[in-house]
């Protein structure tokens, strides 16, 4: 190989400076400080799953909301945690309880820089006054 | 090998820098019609598929013609297109990138593509042009960087190469069927539903692509001391005169169905594009200057003596690429949207910023064929240093 | 407890009830005499066909109806309202005069009270549906349980394929953004988003919650009605049985479920009185 000092150098390089800003910061930044997610404002405590499942799992439990309405016709879900059965709706179930839209989605989604496209499509809840 | 496309002399800096000029104004409106949308086209409700669509149609047939050089070649040993036969190979390759460029901006969604792969679906036409148009590129790209790289160690090809290349000659005829049937099954647009719009296509793009072959080896010759040799340039010449031919053929046997059954169904689509419907004529001048410009090319190819100048075989080319061009890459597709299902003429003329969209992907197009031949004349050593 | 398996056993307990609701309609079929008038709640079980009868005797000339029915379709769905703008224009139902909705038949001569009639036009929701085989995704299908032509806006690329294959131009592309076009959306149903195609779904979403599709809800007496042909009994198939009625290019082979019953020349002195005879009621509306 000729010049293979400088295709090294370069690649490493290359490297160091794509990976520089987790370098920076998991050098100098203190631990990012995790938003805390405002409850439902109608006092509901329990969601279709637990909590913890629902923070992880809540945009594959969605898509799968979504294909088993839309493409298979289904509607209601039985919860495995409470045997309870909820419409798969995201509009009508999940934004019912959490109809505070910027203190619960958005503030984890902004964070998390993450940006779904839900809401190119479906209506917003209005804010309560 | 890709290093030699990226050394160049000052024109062929230019050359490049030029075109992507173009490229970059054809990216920045797709930029701007990805965030409002495809409503800054000229497309509409009842004319649903336009410029973009029909460029693909068109560059298809071109992808396809490489089979004109590559069966002879390799099938029937014809030595004379020894040297051609790579260029055709290369200029496919830049022809299905553009097709899948045309297909890629005139989707409403495009961040969703890959669907057709994640959501295979065997009863779409569009899916199987999808399958078809990858594995031709693919097929292209192996056999091209195969026996270039042989060539350029003084080897011969690998024994295994030659069914791939076999393989390629019946796929070429595939993607330009598939892409017919994608118009030629669909009850609602009677303007499409026949029978011989896969052989039509095939026999347009059969002149089309070796004309614009028959072209770009005489520029090629110019700027560089490439000779495609004079046999080769006569029987490129002459499987443009018989596909042109078969092609006008085709175009009157529809015109003789369509006309004399005269079902108002058919004959409407027919009497949109050469008479204009309502008052609506935008594509009138363009289908007539169309059939001029092949009664031209055929009285130019069909001459013996015109058919061995040069001079009046460029005329001939230029014409025969553009006549169909216009038939394929203008009329083919928005005749069949007026009038409407439901009777109704629109108007249709691409907007500036779909014009300048399809600029930039033609631009991108003739800047891979810039590089891909560049590379092969380098290989051979047809380009030196001044 | 994966995503997967909790969806199986979704599918699982919910096929129950399917099958348990399937069983009675198709001990409901059984029987004649028992008419399945109302949709049932449950999800589709099997076996039904779904279809609108539009009883153009009973719709006038002044159009007054056929808005009332696109406004409440349009409502429901968040379909934007380009006004005038004819090329971004999205619509889910809409009206025609009679001859150019059936324009095949090339009309002439036509009876005085059809004649330039608005009739309503939707997806025929077809039983051989050309849409639904040209999508490269599987965005738009016929589904078997009911016959619906549904659509998947998540999924849908925007290629088209499916309006260029539609003989009936039932469907439309987002050419634009629809929200700015939109009053103000409800918040039940979603708007789209521009680059995908939309279309009529025969109100899935109502009968899912046991409607009947908006358009019909917004008819007084019966003007269009909505069921199941498979069941002997429903009133489509009795509309169909004793009166005629023509369906838009059935000769394409795509089997349209979307009747028009025209005046059954018997019966016409009955019901068409002479004030919706356009050639009657010419000194009316000057």
């Amino acid at each position: 190989m000729h010049d293979a000092a400088k295709i090294v150098g370069g690649l490493v390089l290359f490297a160091a400076v794509m990976t520089s800003p987790f370098w920076y910061n998991a050098l100098t930044a203190a631990p990012a400080a995790v938003p805390a997610l405002d409850p439902p404002p109608n006092g509901s405590k329990e969601c279709v799953e637990p909590r913890a499942y629902m923070r992880a799992n809540h945009m594959d439990l969605l898509n799968e909301w979504r294909d088993l309405v839309v493409r298979t016709g289904q509607r209601d879900y039985v919860s495995t945690t409470n045997g309870r059965a909820f419409d798969m709706s995201l509009s009508r179930t999940c934004l019912d309880c959490h109809s505070n839209k910027a203190e619960f989605c958005d503030r984890c989604h902004t964070f998390l820089a993450v940006n779904p496209p839900c809401w190119d499509c479906h209506v917003e809840p209005k804010e309560a006054p | 090998m890709f290093e030699k496309a990226l050394s160049g002399g000052r024109r062929y800096w230019a050359w490049m820098v030029s075109l992507l000029v173009v490229i970059g104004v054809g990216a920045a409106c797709w930029y701007w019609q990805l965030s409002e949308g495809l409503t800054i086209t000229g497309l509409s409700r009842d004319v649903v598929w336009g410029f973009y669509i029909a460029q693909f149609t068109f560059l298809v047939g071109v992808a396809a013609s490489a089979v004109m050089v590559v069966l002879p070649y390799y099938l029937h040993d014809y030595r004379a297109f020894g040297k051609i036969t790579i260029l055709g190979e290369l200029l496919a390759i830049a022809a299905v990138i553009m097709c899948m460029l045309f297909i890629f901006v005139d989707m409403g969604m495009p961040a969703r593509i890959l669907n057709i792969f994640l959501h295979p679906t065997p009863s779409s036409m569009m899916f199987w042009d999808a399958v078809a148009l990858g594995g031709y590129l693919l097929l292209n790209i192996v056999i091209s960087r195969v026996t270039l790289g042989a060539e350029r160690r003084g080897d011969p090809p690998p024994a295994w190469i030659t069914p791939v290349i076999v393989l390629s000659i019946p796929w070429a005829i595939s993607i330009h069927t598939v892409t017919a049937f994608l118009y030629a099954g669909l009850a609602a647009r009677p303007f499409w539903l026949t029978a011989i719009m896969a052989p039509r296509f095939l026999a347009s793009a059969f002149a089309s692509g070796p004309a614009l072959l028959i072209l770009l080896a005489l520029v090629v010759r110019r700027v560089s001391d490439f000779d495609p040799g004079r046999q080769a340039i006569r029987a490129l010449a002459t499987i443009v005169t018989y596909a042109m031919v078969a092609n006008v053929f085709f175009v009157a046997v529809e015109l003789y169905t369509a006309l004399y059954s005269g079902i108002p169904e058919h004959v409407s689509h027919f009497a949109y594009l050469f008479m204009g419907l309502d008052g609506e004529a935008t594509l009138a001048p363009w289908m007539w200057a169309s059939a001029v410009l092949a009664v031209v090319a055929l009285v130019l190819l069909l001459n013996p003596g015109s058919r061995s100048s040069e001079t009046s075989l460029v005329v001939a080319c230029v014409a025969v690429f553009a006549s169909l061009w216009i038939d394929k890459g203008l009329g083919m597709v928005v005749a069949g949207f007026v009038p409407s299902p439901l009777g109704r003429v629109v108007h249709y003329s691409p907007t500036a910023p779909e014009l300048a969209i399809g600029l930039g992907i033609w631009a991108a197009g003739l800047l891979v064929v810039t590089g891909l031949f560049k590379i092969a004349l380098e290989v051979r050593g047809h380009l030196r240093r001044p | 407890m994966d995503a997967s398996r909790r969806g199986f056993l979704t599918i699982a307990g919910l096929s129950l009830v399917g099958a348990a609701g399937g069983s009675t309609l198709i001990a409901a079929i059984g029987e004649p005499g028992t008419a399945v008038e109302s949709l049932p709640a449950e999800p589709p079980g099997g076996g039904r066909r779904l279809a609108m009868v539009i009883d153009l005797r009973k719709f006038g000339h002044d159009g007054e109806l056929v808005e009332r029915c696109i406004r409440a379709c349009h409502r429901a769905h968040n379909v934007p309202d380009f006004g005038a703008d004819r090329k971004n224009e999205i619509k889910w139902i809409w009206a025609e005069d009679f001859e150019s909705t059936f324009r095949d038949e090339e009309f002439r001569y036509l009876r005085r009270d059809l004649q330039g009639k608005p009739t309503l036009l939707l997806c025929n929701h077809c039983d051989n549906p050309p849409c639904t085989r040209v999508c490269p995704t599987k965005a738009t299908w016929r589904r078997p349980a009911d016959g619906i032509v549904m659509m998947d806006w998540h999924r849908c690329i925007g290629c088209r394929y499916c309006i260029v294959a539609c003989p009936y131009g039932s469907r439309s592309f987002n050419w634009t953004d629809p929200r700015p076009h939109l009053e103000s959306p409800q918040a039940d149903f979603p708007t789209r988003t521009r680059g995908v195609v939309e279309k009529c779904t025969f109100c899935e979403e109502l009968l899912a919650r046991g409607g009947q599709p908006a358009c019909v809800e917004a008819c007084a007496d019966d003007e269009i009605v909505f069921g199941d042909l498979n069941d002997p009994g429903s009133k489509v198939r009795r509309l169909l049985a004793e009166h005629l009625a023509i369906r838009r290019q059935p000769g394409l082979g795509t089997r349209p479920e979307v009747y028009y019953i025209v005046e059954d020349p018997r019966t016409l002195a009955e019901t068409a009185p002479a004030a919706v005879v356009p050639g009657a009621a010419e000194n009316d509306h000057v």
